[in-house]
């Protein structure tokens, strides 16, 4: 009894110190949120960041990736959000439209650490929703193929085919060349639980993913018809395995020749080097997507996380700071080293530690062309619903046709109210 | 002192005062419940006609009230026909599982031949004091294709590694093993108690007329032990029925949305996306569903005592 009473009078003795701790220092406090393994990664930058900064401290909070998303929703709607937060740069649009991040132009305008015509321009393009900066990019993703230099090489292929035709015509010659030894061979993993080489196709067939202001499906539309065409044609001639059983371990599939080309991203350098056995290393390579139009590279997607300042926080001008600091050339290339994460700046990949690694070529090229996708909250939802439908299709459980057409149906339904929304604002 | 207190108790003993008295002690309880149950389940019974969305949280103009409409889309979504499928595939085949699982474990733990019964009734309760969360990330470990211990029990004796978690048709199964073994403890306790109420006598009599074991396990264990399996079969199902930590922590209901149980579609649809109309609709769904089945159990109890 007693004990619980000194244990209470200790707790709030110590509340009462933190909060005489925040009114009368000259020190500012501002939450960062940081997701999944960066959020941990980040500490040291952090701490450095404190060290030149010792008016600014920084109470940093790691959220894992699975629960990001709901946590910062429920943040926005208990009005307990960060000061500077780490959003997906797809989840920008959503929290946009919640009006809950503060446009960051006046900032960058004046800013003599953020050059925003540094940054990649398509990866910025995410960060511009209906014409207003709203955040900075902090590390880049996009997603380039991962292939088995031998086997291509044995197909006839010294340099990775630049398009998609070549690619298919590869593809059958490998696969011709392995049944003669009597093995199995998927040349091209395209998993069914993924969406992004179904929407890297459907961009590069032109887009159009939605008609109407983005408020109605257009996967039934030609564009994308055509590349769930093209997709199918991986499935039924067996090019890639239709299911995810088969393929139980990326890099013994790999190693093994079960498979030559996946695609994947920027994470796989670092998994690859230490996967592969050793015998094997000099034999995979990395190369931009293949294309459609007479462009090379092929289009693939802007991904990767950007710092956000939300709008509740009464210390932005501190929080920029942060966000300048962690966006820095610098630092950025501080963070690769750490982290093997890519820089949005172009000129930080001049320096030796990207320059040095060759599998990192593929991504700067790739990064010259990729597109932003639809900036509306509903996407998410939309391309993770679309899995189901890579799948329907891999297995042979709808056409394509049925497939977009059913698709289109059930997008429609998700974009129900932003059609209202669009009719009321005529 | 003394008088002061007596004048006291005399004063508030008049009925109507009694009832004042009652409703000032009873009034912190019920503010709480008020606060804390009554009202947010209105709200959420209002919410479920409305299309209370992510773009509604932005700016509360854009809230419309939909009348059923979330009902109705509920049932035209083929996802939550999977998941009341799966919700009822868990509670139907875990259900008596679970419930069978206690029920033997008790009797072996009152039986008399059986040693250090307390250290047993610790050892299986331990799982149901746990914290579901931790256990479910163990249980991952153990259920892992390539370095789970299951699997290396299996391949001992000659069985194929199993993909537990990973194939579709395995990974309710799998959710299923683990509640039983997380829940099974409580029952057992109720069953032991409900065993223990069992006069000897009436199995004396028996063995004096000569019935074997599982004559006297039918004829009196069975009967006597009713009321104790209908209230625990009525708990065991109001609780499988909201199946959502198991998957949430194991497979994100997957793979093929295999694991996808209704209480986590609701959470996904609620702060997911952010469909809170939606979700709470499905609430309500769920509450329908369990609210029939706990009439059926309540009128079968009753049929029981009489």
């Amino acid at each position: 009894m007693k004990n619980k009473f000194l244990n209470i009078v200790f707790i709030l003795v110590s509340v009462a110190a933190i909060r005489c701790d925040h009114s009368t220092d000259t020190v500012t406090v501002i939450k960062f949120w940081g997701l999944g393994n960066e959020g941990e990664m980040v500490v040291p930058l952090i701490k450095e960041f404190e060290r030149r900064n010792p008016t600014i401290k920084v109470e940093m909070q790691q959220i894992p990736w699975t629960a990001a998303h709901e946590k910062l929703l429920t943040a926005y709607a208990g009005e307990s959000t960060p000061d500077v937060g780490q959003l997906g740069n797809t989840w920008l649009p959503e929290f946009s439209v919640l009006n809950s991040l503060e446009p960051l132009d006046p900032f960058a305008r004046n800013s003599s650490m953020v050059d925003v015509n540094d940054i990649f321009p398509g990866v910025l393009k995410t960060n511009i929703i209906d014409s207003v900066l709203s955040g900075i990019p902090w590390y880049v993703d996009t997603r380039v193929v991962y292939y088995r230099k031998d086997i291509l090489q044995r197909a006839g292929y010294d340099e990775f085919p630049a398009t998609w035709s070549e690619v298919l015509k590869a593809s059958e010659t490998i696969q011709r060349q392995a049944k003669a030894k009597n093995k199995i061979c998927y040349p091209f993993f395209l998993p069914t639980n993924e969406w992004v080489p179904a929407i890297a196709l459907g961009m590069q067939f032109g887009g159009n993913f939605l008609k109407s202001k983005n408020s109605q499906g257009n996967f039934s539309g030609e564009q994308f018809t055509k590349a769930f065409t093209l997709l199918d044609e991986f499935y039924r001639k067996q090019y890639s395995p239709s299911g995810m059983q088969l393929i139980t371990n990326l890099y013994n599939a790999f190693s093994d020749g079960l498979i030559a080309m996946y695609i994947t991203g920027p994470w796989n350098i670092g998994e690859f080097t230490r996967r592969i056995p050793a015998h094997l290393q000099n034999e995979w390579m990395t190369a931009p997507l293949p294309t459609m139009d007479s462009l090379s590279p092929g289009t693939s997607l802007p991904l990767g996380t950007s710092l956000v300042i939300f709008k509740n926080s009464k210390h932005k001008e501190a929080a920029w700071k942060l966000i300048e600091f962690l966006t820095s050339v610098e630092q950025s290339i501080e963070f690769y080293k750490i982290t093997g994460n890519l820089p949005p700046r172009q000129s930080a990949w001049q320096d030796s530690s990207l320059a040095s690694n060759t599998y990192i070529k593929a991504f700067y090229r790739q990064l010259q062309r990729v597109d932003p996708l639809p900036q509306i909250p509903e996407w998410e939802q939309i391309v993770i619903r679309l899995q189901i439908y890579v799948e329907y299709i891999a297995t042979g459980t709808m056409t394509v046709d049925q497939a977009v057409k059913q698709f289109d149906t059930e997008v429609d339904v998700m974009l129900e109210k932003r059609r209202w929304l669009v009719e009321r604002e005529n | 002192m003394k008088l002061e207190t007596q004048h006291f108790t005399q004063t508030i003993m008049t009925t109507s005062s009694r009832t004042t008295a009652a409703w000032i002690f009873l009034s912190p309880a019920l503010a709480v419940i008020g606060i804390f149950f009554v009202l947010p389940v209105l709200a959420a019974f209002t919410l479920s006609f409305t299309d209370f969305d992510i773009y509604a949280l932005g700016n509360w103009d854009y809230i419309r009230f939909v009348g059923f409409q979330n009902y109705i889309r509920i049932v035209e979504t083929p996802l939550f026909w999977k998941a009341l499928k799966n919700t009822f595939y868990f509670v139907l085949v875990g259900g008596p599982l679970s419930v069978a699982v206690s029920l033997g474990t008790a009797l072996m733990l009152n039986s008399k031949l059986a040693k250090f019964k307390s250290l047993y009734r610790t050892i299986y309760f331990l799982p149901v004091v746990s914290s579901l969360i931790a256990v479910a990330i163990i249980w991952r470990y153990l259920y892992h294709p390539a370095h789970g211990i299951l699997n290396y029990l299996l391949s001992q004796i000659g069985i194929a590694p199993i993909d537990w978690l990973g194939d579709p048709d395995i990974a309710m199964p799998a959710i299923i093993i683990m509640a039983v073994w997380k829940n099974f403890g409580y029952n057992m306790l109720i069953f032991i108690a409900g065993l223990q109420n069992i006069p000897d006598d009436l199995y004396e009599a028996a063995h004096l007329d000569g019935a074997s074991w599982w004559q006297q396990f039918k004829e009196i264990t069975i009967p006597m032990l009713k009321p104790t399996t209908v209230f625990v079969v009525m708990i065991t199902i109001i609780g499988y029925f909201q199946l959502f930590a198991e998957p949430y922590v194991m497979t994100q209901g997957g793979p093929l949305n295999s694991t996808t149980s209704i209480v986590l579609l609701m959470y996904e649809q609620g702060f997911r996306w952010w469909s809170m109309g939606y979700a709470a609709a499905i609430a309500f769904v769920l509450f329908a569903i369990i609210l029939f089945f706990t009439v059926i159990q309540m009128v079968l109890q009753r049929s029981v005592r009489h």
